[in-house]
């Protein structure tokens, strides 16, 4: 067992970052939201709701997020599920290991350059050079709404092939042969048993990809060029263009809330619906 | 249902393979591939300002590895004898650290670093004695960077570190100590061979993370660039065949970086991490 002093000293360089690194700033935003712009670009101090009463001024970043979002979500659940069924059910045991593993790679590497990647392909030198040759004309497909969304698919399906798969191997193979000895068709055990198993993994997905394309900045900035903006491109011009410190704080706060509102309302839902936890390591 | 796994694994692989490619294209241009060269890379090593953010992206992430795992390790093993109250706390800050995203880190590092420095830098100068020279200057740079991408990390490196100590064989410890082995060697001969390849497994994921990272980077390496820092001003001004060689520089050092991790953790021999398992 540990000392008293032993503990403290484990413990004290990591509580001294989070607070410095973490809580500190975080609790500064939360302050300098209530504040307002210095002429210069900035912060005065003040307390004033006048940055939130604001907020409607970035409304179209907030509109392309909160529908670009959830529609990215969704798409990537269509593209994983399948995949996930994949590697949990008909891979063989012995192959299993390395698709996996070369599922969650990807996501470790830089988004940066492979987003990069779909400049390349959607651009005018691309597809649509191809589409040309074979006669389709006049095809534009970077800056535009779906290049984002393929973007957000690309980068993305990682994060939810995982919890899925991660349900859908621990379910009982037992309650499949029942379903079947009970005379189900293979379409319908899948509907009445896998599905609604695999539920909470789809779940963990959904919210895991949710809560990081809510501050995404990179996609958008680089797949929509500047015609398809989130709520972090407004932040990205907010702080470092336009330097308005206070109303920047104030985006970043409405963003952390709905966060938040998020993953509590998805708590919630867990713990209602079953008594199963995913804990999800990401690696 | 193969067939689709083949495509989705196109779907991910491909425009990995095309960069990889087009860094070994001869010709200009990206539409054809005109001959295997590998001038872009020559290109790129006498390329100063490239070099200069490679070489702060390799200080800056090899500085957060080390304060990464060295913390986050001392913090998982503190965190055993931690219970109630406090950990609930310590818990939900971890989860903080680790979901918060990289962009609201940047702003709220970015603002809370500059108001700090605003504070601290005139009584610096007031207080710094006239015979040691200039007073120094809080700035944003490679301090700051180190700061904010150690932060997510050590979180990191925690969650693994705590996984692989709730799955060791805690009869060894008992063991140990009942053969009168002080606490310290309990520790060296018994606890860190053990959880060792996490620890190491930690080191390397913050390395890549650090090395990868564009938006935090982005808000408080203040005059410094990084890599992927430079990576993106240079998209910006056009898409030009260095930047392929750039990227399958990267995409390699992150690769081979992750396929050691991955064996560290799951690897062939070792105990599985309860929580961790990915199998």
């Amino acid at each position: 067992m540990q000392s008293y002093s032993t503990r403290l000293f484990l413990l004290a360089p990591a509580t001294v970052w989070f607070a410095a690194m973490l809580v500190l700033p975080l609790i500064v935003v939360f302050v300098f939201s209530f504040g307002e712009r210095a002429a210069a670009g900035g912060y005065v101090p003040a307390l004033t709701l006048a940055q939130y009463a604001n907020l409607p001024a970035r409304f179209t970043a907030f509109k392309n997020t909160m529908t670009l979002a959830p529609l990215g979500t969704l798409a990537a659940l269509i593209v994983a599920y399948p995949l996930a069924y994949f590697l949990a059910v008909r891979a063989s045991p012995k192959w299993r290991t390395i698709l996996l593993v070369m599922v969650i790679v990807p996501f470790w590497t830089s988004i940066l350059i492979r987003t990069y990647a779909w400049i390349f392909i959607l651009g005018g030198r691309g597809i649509p050079n191809l589409l040309d040759m074979i006669g389709i004309e006049g095809v534009r497909l970077i800056n535009t709404p779906l290049a984002v969304l393929v973007g957000i698919i690309y980068g993305y399906l990682p994060l939810m092939v995982f919890p899925i798969y991660v349900s859908l191997e621990k379910l009982d193979k037992r309650l499949l042969e029942a379903s079947a000895d009970l005379g189900a068709r293979p379409w319908r055990s899948f509907l009445q048993v896998t599905l609604p198993l695999s539920l909470p993994g789809m779940a963990t997905g959904c919210m895991l990809v949710f809560i990081l394309l809510m501050g995404e900045f990179l996609i958008p900035a680089m797949l929509g060029g500047g015609k398809v903006f989130f709520v972090g491109n407004a932040l990205v011009d907010l702080f470092l263009q336009s330097r308005n410190w206070a109303y920047g704080s104030a985006v970043a706060t409405t963003l952390v809330v709905v966060m938040l509102v998020t993953v509590t309302l998805y708590m919630r839902l867990m713990s209602r619906g079953a008594n199963q936890r995913d804990d999800v390591g990401i690696f | 249902m193969r067939a689709y796994a083949i495509v989705v694994y196109l779907f991910l692989y491909v425009p990995i393979g095309i960069i990889v490619l087009f860094s070994f294209n001869a010709g200009r241009h990206a539409s054809s591939f005109q001959g295997f060269s590998v001038k872009w890379y020559g290109k790129l090593l006498s390329n100063p300002f490239a070099m200069d953010a490679l070489t702060t992206s390799l200080i800056v992430a090899s500085t957060t590895a080390v304060l990464a795992s060295l913390f986050g390790t001392m913090a998982a093993l503190g965190l055993q004898g931690v219970h109630g109250r406090w950990r609930a706390l310590y818990d939900a800050v971890i989860y903080i650290a680790i979901m918060v995203p990289g962009i609201v880190i940047g702003i709220a590092t970015l603002i809370a670093l500059v108001t700090v420095f605003n504070f601290a830098n005139p009584v610096i100068l007031a207080l710094w004695p006239q015979a040691f020279g200039a007073a120094p200057k809080l700035n944003l740079g490679v301090g700051s960077l180190i700061a904010a991408h150690t932060l997510f990390t050590m979180a990191l490196v925690i969650v693994i570190v705590r996984s692989r100590l709730a799955g060791m064989d805690r009869a060894l410890i008992e063991a140990s100590a009942d053969l009168y082995a002080p606490p310290v060697r309990t520790f060296w001969q018994i606890t860190m061979p053990q959880i060792f390849p996490a620890v190491l497994a930690g080191f390397l994921l913050s390395f890549t993370f650090s090395f990868d990272d564009f938006i935090i980077a982005f808000f408080v390496a203040g005059a410094e660039t990084t890599l992927p820092v430079y990576v993106f001003s240079s998209i910006r001004r056009g898409v030009t065949p260095e930047i392929n060689a750039i990227g399958t520089l990267v995409l390699t050092t992150s690769l081979v970086l992750l396929i050691v991790a991955q064996f560290l953790l799951h690897g062939r021999g070792t105990r599985r991490p309860r929580g961790a398992s990915n199998d």
